[in-house]
């Protein structure tokens, strides 16, 4: 192996592939199961491999998922008929804002399998702004500039994908109290 | 400000990410209005809960396998027979383990950048919404029965007065999706803030971080508890206070 190909191979296990937790992560929300994740994480980890060349920046983790982001929605075109995307329509999504309703303060939902109902049933734009804000913890500019949208995008995204998960949670553990 | 105007704000309030001059307003109208303050518990509340480990899904090692298959790993990794194939496994995973250690070592994995993150976000929010403390006396008795209740840990409080870091006060914070103890030191017009929580770490060094929008960070795990430092002081001072909080 040439010289530059192994400096090359040795700087992506030092800076990229620390980070295959959470490329498996963000692709195991968006692809909704092991399989179809696995697929997506594998590709995407080869695709950072061929551009690591041109990756000069500082945040290693940010640019592999936006590969694995970009990857993902290449794959989602071609695997799947279009899931039903959310287009900003505020018809569908006035969503009645419950949150002020419920009881304060409260302990976290303990209970991971009815969080992870509630987050796989939200709309993919909204299940990947969870994961980059409350899982990665990036900012609104990281996130704006990783999925390539507007800031303001990225703010209306959160709050509605946070009040429809407040709603759905709400439903799944008090059920007498919803609809 | 009013609830129509307060609303939008809750969550860039709740990300860190509102403006200075924003969140004094906002705190101001949460702590008379009871339907926008509860919204703003609420929305902790799922931050919390999204937050959880259990959601989590880490890279199953077939991934991992997968993936180092397909590299053009370094030829002394290839293996040269079936029965050397478990042994240069381990051996590269321990090499590859070495690595990471060393470049966590040195250079402090970015795992912890939103983290830091969000302590100097919150170091600084203390200091504008003039919010420093919750309970001020600099009295360590006085200070550490004081989260009694308030947090699921006793955070270790000490007084260095001595040492010219007086103890000023004490405050409970939200950092990494849970309560937190800010202990609050002064030197000289500097405000340090030592965050306090049990951890999942191993014991380590204090280290400096990079200093983030010129607040010098440092980081230490003693006892499965986690410390981390910041102030606006200079990153000696700063590690004379660690290191005499650590000896006391």
């Amino acid at each position: 192996m040439p010289v530059d190909e192994r400096e090359r191979l040795i700087l992506y296990e030092q800076k990229v592939l620390p980070h295959l937790d959470a490329a498996y992560n963000l692709a195991r929300w968006l692809a909704g199961n092991d399989h179809d994740a696995q697929d997506v994480a594998q590709e995407a980890s080869l695709r950072a491999f061929k551009f690591f060349g041109n990756f000069r920046g500082e945040n290693a983790r940010a640019w592999f998922l936006t590969i694995v982001r970009n990857t993902f929605y290449t794959w989602l075109r071609k695997n799947r008929p279009p899931e039903k995307t959310v287009e900003i329509d505020d018809e569908t999504l006035d969503i009645e804002d419950i949150s002020a309703n419920l009881e304060a303060p409260s302990p976290p939902f303990a209970d991971a399998d009815a969080v992870r109902r509630a987050i796989a049933e939200l709309p993919v734009e909204f299940r990947e702004i969870v994961v980059l804000r409350e899982m990665e913890g990036f900012s609104y500019k990281e996130i704006a500039d990783l999925s390539d949208v507007p800031i303001g995008t990225v703010m209306s995204r959160l709050a509605r994908a946070r009040k429809l998960l407040q709603k759905r949670l709400a439903a799944e553990f008090n059920p007498g109290d919803q609809r | 400000m009013n609830c129509q105007q307060a609303k939008p704000l809750i969550d860039p309030y709740a990300d860190g990410e509102l403006e200075a001059a924003a969140v004094l307003e906002l705190e101001k109208h949460l702590q008379s209005c009871s339907a926008c303050a509860s919204a703003w518990r609420n929305l902790q509340r799922l931050q919390k809960t999204l937050k959880q480990d259990a959601l989590y899904f880490t890279a199953p090692d077939e991934l991992r396998r997968r993936i180092k298959s397909e590299l053009p790993f370094p030829a002394e990794a290839v293996p040269l027979r079936h029965a050397w194939n478990w042994l240069t496994a381990v051996m590269s995973g321990a090499a590859a383990c070495l690595a990471l250690l060393l470049a966590v070592t040195l250079t402090r994995p970015s795992s912890e950048q939103p983290l830091a993150q969000e302590i100097v976000s919150s170091h600084i929010r203390s200091l504008m919404a003039n919010h420093v403390m919750d309970v001020v006396s600099t009295d360590q008795h006085t200070v550490k029965p004081w989260f009694n209740g308030k947090l699921d840990f006793s955070p270790p409080v000490k007084n260095l007065a001595a040492q010219e870091f007086p103890l000023i006060g004490g405050r409970l914070d939200y950092i990494g999706g849970r309560g937190v103890a800010a202990l609050i030191f002064q030197r000289h017009k500097h405000v340090i803030n030592l965050f306090i929580w049990p951890a999942r770490e191993k014991d380590s060094q204090p280290a400096s971080l990079t200093p983030i929008q010129g607040y010098n960070i440092i980081h230490w795990c003693d006892a499965g508890t986690t410390f981390w430092a910041v102030s606006d002081l200079n990153e000696k001072e700063l590690m004379e206070f660690v290191q005499d909080y650590g000896s006391h």
